[in-house]
């Protein structure tokens, strides 16, 4: 009972590398049931409007992966995305709506979204803040720049264009699966790049990367960043979903993300796991509530049903990115 | 043990230097308060603060606890328990004096209860509390969803009401009583108890605790235990501050009972640290909060200048060790 989880040397390396496959079996599992629940679960329309409801999820846990493999976590992912969304719609609308201001209301949407990430990844790796808090800290203020931007929901609109392009298909294929191709590629280029491969010493070992000359803060202040993107762009899918400002719009973010991030098999301690396993745990965590709601759950027990389940399969999470048995 | 015990007699000196610290930035906070705003530092006023303050001060006690007890420890879910144990207390004593002590028994034998089985989760299952208690969370909001059917229920009884709310001795009203009793009970039995000496030595250094023959997942059960049973003590007084019981009423103190730790200069390391920071942390937090609302700071600027202070605190204490090869 002392050794615990502690120490990282274990025969069965490949499985450790291998973290998102619990995820998969139980997505399997569910993506069974749901279908026995519902008949056209495997429709193509089903299928996209699911996998449409799901991608600011995906998103955001994939940004809140990067940060979690270098054994920090941010606290603040809701409220980036809520100030994304805000600086965005606010930046279409007021500047009339054509093309010109979409485009600039998605850069400079993109350029918020890391900006927050550089400003959580300074405090936390530059100044040395305790992540936990610090960045429950620039969480708060983020919101409260949100509020600032735009105190209510609702009152300003994206412009017609861009909830159109979101749910248009192009070449037969709906853009959000276009969408998702562009960061599965780009996430697989990062993930064989030198810069990635010092994210993962560094969660796994911080001392013994410094003492190697990798440059940790500069890693760590990337892995926020990178997080902090992908934020801006689950803000950017949310804004071309809902197709509203609201200041208020990201705050569950936070915690499912990070419950996206342990069903996949992430270790919190760092340097375990991958964004697959992330991206199939925000689906599952979709999945669940679709489960409840189509097996005609009595509406009082839905959530606490999908609580439970929730704890489960985090636990689940966890033994996996253990190295399976004690 | 007795490095523990060296430790929680003097302290470092990092951490009597920030307890002075804590209450300096009190002190300058209430001065603050009054040239903003005559009447801020008045007795009433001030009673008034230190009572929501003991609120969180009583959750923020077993987040201490947990804290201490290292191995990444924290409770997030005491923001559901403390919803559960206002919800449980207002339905048991459903506005009834005499149904007072069967509530109170009832709300802690319950978030007692469930905080053991955080504790089992963390201990035997090895789920890092952060997870832990998350999912926790979740399972308690679906729980009091189940309960309540989503309709608040329970009253506060008129006794409760008034031990929180009313003047008892000196114009000051029982709960302040009962907060500097338990505060004085915790910091005693961190120093001077065999239970508070294993928590810092699980905290500092577990494999050594261990060794030393300190029964560590019992002694780490019980802190999460310890934790939900404080977070039901608060709800129930919640439920008499308040008089009655709204579903997300815990939320708002789980981060402030972590953040009161902190700045209370408990590491989150664990083994270092100790009570009295946290009960300066949580004066400190409620008087910030008080401040700004006192000032008719539009809710955006009270949230950008509420997190901005907090970075700014990090500052003086929450930096970590800079690496060294």
């Amino acid at each position: 009972m002392t050794g615990d989880g502690q120490s990282q040397a274990r025969p069965r390396f490949e499985f450790r590398r291998n973290t998102w496959i619990l995820a998969a079996g139980f997505l399997a599992l569910l993506c069974a049931v749901n279908y026995f629940l519902q008949d056209n679960f495997f429709e193509p329309g089903v299928m996209v409007s699911n996998l449409t409801t799901f991608t600011p999820l995906i998103l955001i846990a994939i940004g809140q992966t990067y940060v979690i493999l270098a054994s920090d976590i941010d606290l603040s992912v809701g409220a980036i995305v809520s100030l994304v969304n805000v600086v965005t719609v606010s930046i279409m609308h007021h500047l009339g709506g054509d093309a010109l201001a979409v485009a600039a209301g998605i850069g400079a949407g993109v350029a918020t979204g890391l900006a927050a990430g550089a400003a959580n990844g300074l405090c936390v790796a530059a100044l040395r803040f305790q992540p936990i808090i610090t960045t429950f800290a620039t969480g708060t203020v983020f919101a409260g720049l949100a509020l600032w931007i735009l105190p209510d929901a609702g009152t300003v609109q994206a412009p017609e264009p861009v909830w159109r392009t979101y749910s248009a298909s192009f070449v037969g294929v709906p853009f959000v699966i276009w969408s998702l191709g562009v960061v599965a590629l780009g996430c697989w280029l990062y993930s064989r790049s030198r810069p990635y491969l010092t994210l993962m010493a560094v969660g796994g070992n911080i001392r013994a990367a410094f003492g190697s000359g990798l440059p940790v803060m500069r890693t760590r202040i990337a892995g926020y960043v990178i997080c902090g993107l992908f934020c801006s762009l689950g803000a950017l899918a949310l804004t071309g979903e809902t197709a509203t400002g609201d200041p208020l719009i990201g705050i569950a973010f936070t915690l499912s993300s990070i419950s996206a991030v342990v069903l996949g098999g992430t270790a919190l301690s760092g340097g375990v796991g991958g964004v697959l396993g992330s991206v199939l745990g925000a689906i599952l965590l979709g999945l669940i509530s679709n489960v409840i709601f189509f097996a005609g759950t009595p509406f009082e027990y839905q959530n606490l049903i999908q609580g439970v389940i929730v704890l489960v399969a985090l636990a689940g999470g966890v033994f996996v990115s253990r190295g399976g048995a004690r | 043990m007795s490095a523990a015990r060296e430790r929680t007699r003097s302290g470092p000196r990092w951490y009597r230097h920030s307890l002075v610290l804590t209450l300096a930035i009190i002190v300058v906070l209430f001065a603050a308060g009054e040239t903003l705003s005559p009447g801020f530092a008045a007795p009433g006023q001030v009673i008034y603060l230190l009572v929501t303050a003991s609120l969180l001060g009583f959750v923020a006690a077993g987040q201490n606890l947990v804290i201490l007890g290292g191995r990444e420890g924290i409770d997030l879910s005491v923001g559901g328990m403390i919803s559960l144990g206002a919800l449980i207390a207002g339905n048991v004593m459903d506005a009834s004096n005499a149904a007072i002590l069967p509530a109170l028994l009832a709300t802690l034998a319950g978030t007692f209860a469930l905080g053991a089985v955080n504790g089992l989760g963390v201990t035997f299952l090895r789920i890092p509390p952060l997870v832990m208690t998350l999912g926790m969370y979740g399972v308690i909001q679906g729980l009091l969803i189940v309960i309540t059917r989503g309709v608040p229920s329970g009253r506060a009884a008129p006794m409760l009401s008034a031990f929180v709310n009313e003047p008892l001795v000196l114009g000051i009203p029982g709960i302040l009583f009962a907060w500097a009793a338990f505060a004085a009970f915790v910091i005693w039995m961190l120093r001077s108890t065999a239970f508070g000496l294993r928590i810092y030595a699980i905290g500092a250094n577990e494999n050594a605790a261990a060794l030393s023959g300190v029964a560590i997942r019992r002694t780490r059960v019980l802190l999460f235990a310890l934790s939900g049973m404080c977070a039901g003590l608060t709800g129930f007084l919640v439920l008499g501050f308040s008089g009655n019981v709204f579903i997300g009423v815990g939320d708002q103190y789980m981060l402030p009972s972590i953040i009161a730790v902190v700045i209370g200069g408990t590491s989150l390391a664990g083994g270092i640290g100790g009570h009295h920071g946290t009960v300066a942390g949580a004066i400190v937090l409620v008087l910030l909060q008080s401040i700004l609302t006192t000032l008719n700071i539009d809710p955006s600027g009270r949230a950008m200048i509420f997190g901005g202070t907090l970075l700014l605190l990090m500052f003086f204490y929450g930096r970590q060790q800079r690496l060294r090869v």
